[in-house]
This record gives structure tokens, C-alpha cells and sequence, in this order.
């Protein structure tokens, strides 16, 4: 990924920044700046979610792109937010720890790196809860 | 609008074509394709090409253009357009050239798919793919193109009873499929226990529940059903040609372990041809991944949610089942050169109808063909009978 394109989203991505759309009261993580109930009648402004949500699925990723080979093997699941939305990220557990129900809540880490000279990618995982 | 029939089809073998470039593929296929309609180039009328992603895999975009050019096609300005959905690429490449033909615009059409895969590595490979899901917010965190399903899988096996054998079945009857088609890249036989036995790739799934990374191409022409009788004495005709989307991304979906996109498109083909169920002789289904193919035997509505492993450890959808799906080999055995897969469908349909499937061959005089893009974003189903 791009300097730019990773930069743009950095409140999104560090800090768990996504979107409400004020007209039905609807949020957005991914970000989403048209909502599609309210289209363009809908008002769209930045939400902070809490970070705690519970893990809906999930997978232990053996076999990665060159960019995440290194950390295999990872939890990789969906996690709803408390607030609604889903969104699909990282769990810093093992395997074995793992489970569909689980409570987990944000941390900051370092996801991945464009090689050994690029851009570091930090973001959001999440960790469980308890 | 008028009807459309296919009058020819034709298919590489799917495979590693490490002496084969991307163009002579195509070129290979479309040959193919014209002399078993007896058409000749300068009939062509316009030709519609999926490919998800040349401009990785070979690092060469306009493609509608290069094909045209290297297919003779290019003297004659006949105009060429390339159609991308991911892995649906095919499908739709198929259903825009049924449109066209529909809507008189054009007479004779080729519609044609094309992928070259392997002058990259798997790591690079698996990178690609994953953009058929959000790059920004499922690849950004690590999601690759079988983790996605593995999830579809997980939450899946947590909701109804479907166990690891059954889905390792869907394998093993697609292996056996496949040993019977001369084009399929895998055409060796294998058992459960090879499934289960084989590298984990991402929980619950294992190397051999997914499709492989392939070289190949397809091509069929098209034209008015009125006319099909000057090129052919067995044309197949289009019955329905249904298109839907869904949400890029899988958490964003209604429900994980349902493909929405299926279920719609599903839904308006059965109503276009104004058929039920029962009157389906053979499916060729989207199954990238082993659990892929129980999905869309659910969605497509052949049964109950929660059914499908059942049914297909029970031989329902073997060669000899109450409903064959897969008889090619599928994605799994016959190979998933993601662009060229649309059509390599409509090619197995069109050689089972028209009784020219060999070894595979079942009986059928209507079959349906069902293309998925990414995690079911994209999905296209078309209908055919004899």
C-alpha cells in the first residue's frame, strides 16, 4: 500500500475513527461517507467506537501473501462492535484461544511492512476481552 | 429482445502452461471456439473478454485490444471489451455478449475468458486475489482469498451440522469428475482422508479444499437463436442470463455463510426461464472452495439451508446423482484460471447437452452455470437448454 493511501486513513486506522450517519443513527467501521439507507439525505459525521465488540467467525491464516508470511501462523476474524458494525481484523491470540463468542477489545499494533526498507503499517487488532 | 443460442465453444486445457503467454492462450481458445461453430473471423461481429488481472499476473492492461489484434481480429476494427467482476469475470463476459446479441445490437458474438497465472509466485498470487475482496479493510489486516472463506466456513460449521468428511466430500466427487475431463488440470482420483490429510491453509481448510492457481482459456460464440440453424444442427439456447451484487466485503454481509448475490441471481434466472428446480438437469457451481460449493448448492435453492453436505455425501450431486453439480471437475479439480472460469461452465454445459461430455457425460438437456466474484459480490447464473 501506497505512503499516501495508508496516510489518509490513519485516524481510521489507529484510533478506530469510523462514521455515523446522524439522519438514522446508523455507523459505519469501515467508514463509509454515504449512508446506503439514507443516501443523500443522510448527515454524515466521524464516530470513535469504543473497541470492544465480540468475535462473530474467524480462521487461523497458515498460508499468507509475502507481506504477512512472517507472522503465520495469525487469527484472522470478523468482530462485531458493540456499536453495530463489523469489521475484519486481527486477534492477538493463539489458536487454540480462539472462539466464536469471544469478547475482545482494540489494541494499537503493527500489522505489516512494505518490505525491509518500506512503510511500516500500524493499525488496530483486537485482543480478548478478559 | 431476441433469443440467443451458443453455436460453439471451445477450451484449452487447464493447467500450468509454463510454454504458453497470455495471448496464445486466448488465441488457442477462441480457434477452438470458431471452428467448432464454423464461423470464420471476419463473421465476428464484436468479442467480449473476462480477465481479472493481467495488468498483476502479466503486468498488461487493454486487453480487449491486445486480444483482438493477436486473434486476427484487429484488421477488421471488430470491437473488443474487457469485462473484470474478479473470479466472475467469465460470466459476465458471457452475459454482456448475450445482451448485446439480445438486444439486436450485434449478430455474432464471441464472448471469452482468459487468465495466466503462474509467471508470478504463490505469494504474489495469493496477494491478487485477495483483491477480489477490500483491499483497504479485509487485505490491509491480513485477510487472505481462503481465510475469507474459511471464515464463511467456521461460521457455517458453528450453525448447522456439517462435518469435516462431508465437506471434504465436495472434493473427492469433484476429483472424480475432473479424472474424467481431458481438460481438467487434476484428473487423479482422491479420498477423504487425502483431504484430510493435506496442510492446513486456513482452519477448517485444507490445500485440497481449495481451488488451484491455473493457466487456461475459453471462448464462445454466440448469436440469434433465428439464425443458429446456419452455423449448427444442435445449438444450445440461453434461457436466462441473471446478474447481483452484494457488499464487497464478507463482514459487511446480511448473513456470513449466505451468498445474498446467489440468491438473488438465482432467483431472477428461474424466473426468466420460467423453470422450477426439478427441470435443472446438471449445475456448474462456483466452488473456489470446498465449502463454496455447499453454499451455492444451498442459495441457488436445490435445497434447505444446512442440507448440503448431506446431500452431496449421500452421491446427490455425483455424476450419477439426482442432480450432477460440477461435472467438469469444478474449480477444484478442472482448475480456476479466474477469468476463463465463466466460460469454461458454459463450455461444459453446452458439450453435456449436446452430448459430447465422454467419460462425464450425464444426462441433461437443461443446465445451469453459477460465477461468483470475491467472497459473492459479484455473481452471475445463466441458464442454457438443448
Amino acid at each position: 500500500m501506497s505512503v499516501s493511501r495508508f496516510w489518509r486513513k490513519i485516524p481510521q486506522r489507529y484510533n478506530l475513527v469510523g462514521t455515523q450517519c446522524t439522519t438514522c443513527g446508523r455507523h459505519f467501521f469501515p467508514p463509509r461517507s454515504l449512508c446506503p439507507d439514507c443516501r443523500r439525505s443522510g448527515e454524515i459525521t466521524d464516530h470513535k467506537f469504543t473497541g470492544e465488540g465480540t468475535v462473530v467467525t474467524y480462521t487461523v491464516i497458515r498460508s499468507a501473501s509475502d507481506q504477512f508470511e512472517h507472522t503465520t501462523p495469525y487469527v484472522l476474524a470478523i468482530v462485531e462492535l458493540d456499536e453495530g458494525p463489523r469489521l475484519t481484523t486481527q486477534v492477538a491470540c493463539s489458536p487454540e484461544e480462539a472462539k466464536i463468542g469471544m469478547r475482545v477489545k482494540s489494541v494499537f499494533r503493527r500489522i505489516a511492512a512494505d518490505g525491509e526498507s518500506g512503510t511500516i503499517h500500524y493499525g488496530t487488532k483486537f485482543v480478548p476481552a478478559e | 429482445m431476441r433469443d440467443v443460442a451458443v453455436i460453439g465453444v471451445g477450451c484449452t486445457e487447464f493447467g500450468e502452461h509454463w510454454g504458453t503467454s497470455f495471448r496464445d492462450l486466448f488465441v488457442n481458445a477462441g480457434a477452438l471456439a470458431l471452428e467448432d461453430a464454423g464461423v470464420t473471423g471476419e463473421k465476428i461481429d464484436a468479442l467480449y473478454v473476462g480477465n481479472m488481472s493481467a495488468g498483476r499476473f502479466v503486468e498488461q492492461e487493454h486487453i480487449g485490444a491486445l486480444i483482438a489484434d493477436y486473434a486476427g481480429l484487429a484488421s477488421n476494427n471488430v470491437p473488443s471489451t474487457r469485462v473484470e467482476a474478479a473470479c466472475a469475470s467469465g460470466g459476465l463476459a458471457f452475459r454482456q455478449a448475450v445482451i448485446a446479441v439480445a438486444s439486436g445490437m450485434e449478430d455474432i458474438v464471441v464472448a471469452a475468458g482468459v487468465e495466466k497465472m503462474t509467471d508470478v509466485g504463490t505469494g504474489a498470487s495469493v496477494d491478487m486475489l485477495a483483491s477480489a475482496a477490500d483491499r483497504e479493510w479485509e487485505g490491509f489486516a491480513g485477510a487472505t482469498f481462503p481465510g475469507l472463506y474459511a471464515m464463511i466456513a467456521n461460521d457455517y460449521m458453528h450453525r448447522y451440522p456439517l462435518t469435516r468428511e462431508q465437506l471434504a466430500q465436495v472434493a473427492v466427487k469433484n476429483h472424480e469428475n475432473g479424472a474424467r475431463n481431458p481438460i481438467a488440470q487434476f484428473q487423479n482420483r482422491i479420498t477423504v482422508d487425502t483431504v484430510l490429510n493435506s496442510s492446513l491453509v486456513a482452519d477448517p481448510l485444507r490445500l485440497f479444499d481449495c481451488s488451484p492457481i491455473t493457466d487456461g482459456a475459453a471462448a464462445v460464440v454466440v448469436v440469434p437463436l433465428e439464425r443458429a440453424r446456419e452455423f449448427t444442427d444442435s445449438p444450445v439456447r440461453v434461457l436466462a442470463s441473471a446478474q447481483a451484487s452484494d457488499t464487497i466485503s464478507l463482514h459487511d454481509r446480511r448473513d456470513i455463510s449466505t451468498l445474498d448475490a446467489t440468491v438473488a441471481a438465482g432467483r431472477r434466472a428461474f424466473a426468466q426461464a420460467g423453470l422450477t428446480h426439478k427441470e435443472i438437469d446438471m449445475v456448474e457451481v462456483h466452488d473456489c472452495f470446498t465449502i463454496a460449493e455447499i453454499c451455492a448448492i444451498e442459495d441457488l435453492g436445490f435445497c434447505k439451508k444446512g442440507e448440503a453436505g448431506r446431500l452431496t455425501a449421500d452421491g446427490a450431486t455425483a455424476l450419477n446423482g439426482e442432480i450432477p453439480v460440477n461435472t467438469s471437475g469444478g474449480l477444484k479439480a478442472c482448475g480456476h484460471p479466474v477469468g476463463a472460469t465463466g466460460i469454461k461452465q458454459i463450455y461444459e454445459i453446452v458439450s453435456q447437452l449436446r452430448g459430447e461430455a465422454g467419460g462425464r457425460q450425464v444426462d441433461a438437456e437443461i443446465g445451469m452455470a453459477h460465477n461468483v466474484g470475491g467472497t459473492g459480490a459479484t455473481v452471475v447464473v445463466h441458464i442454457l437448454g438443448a
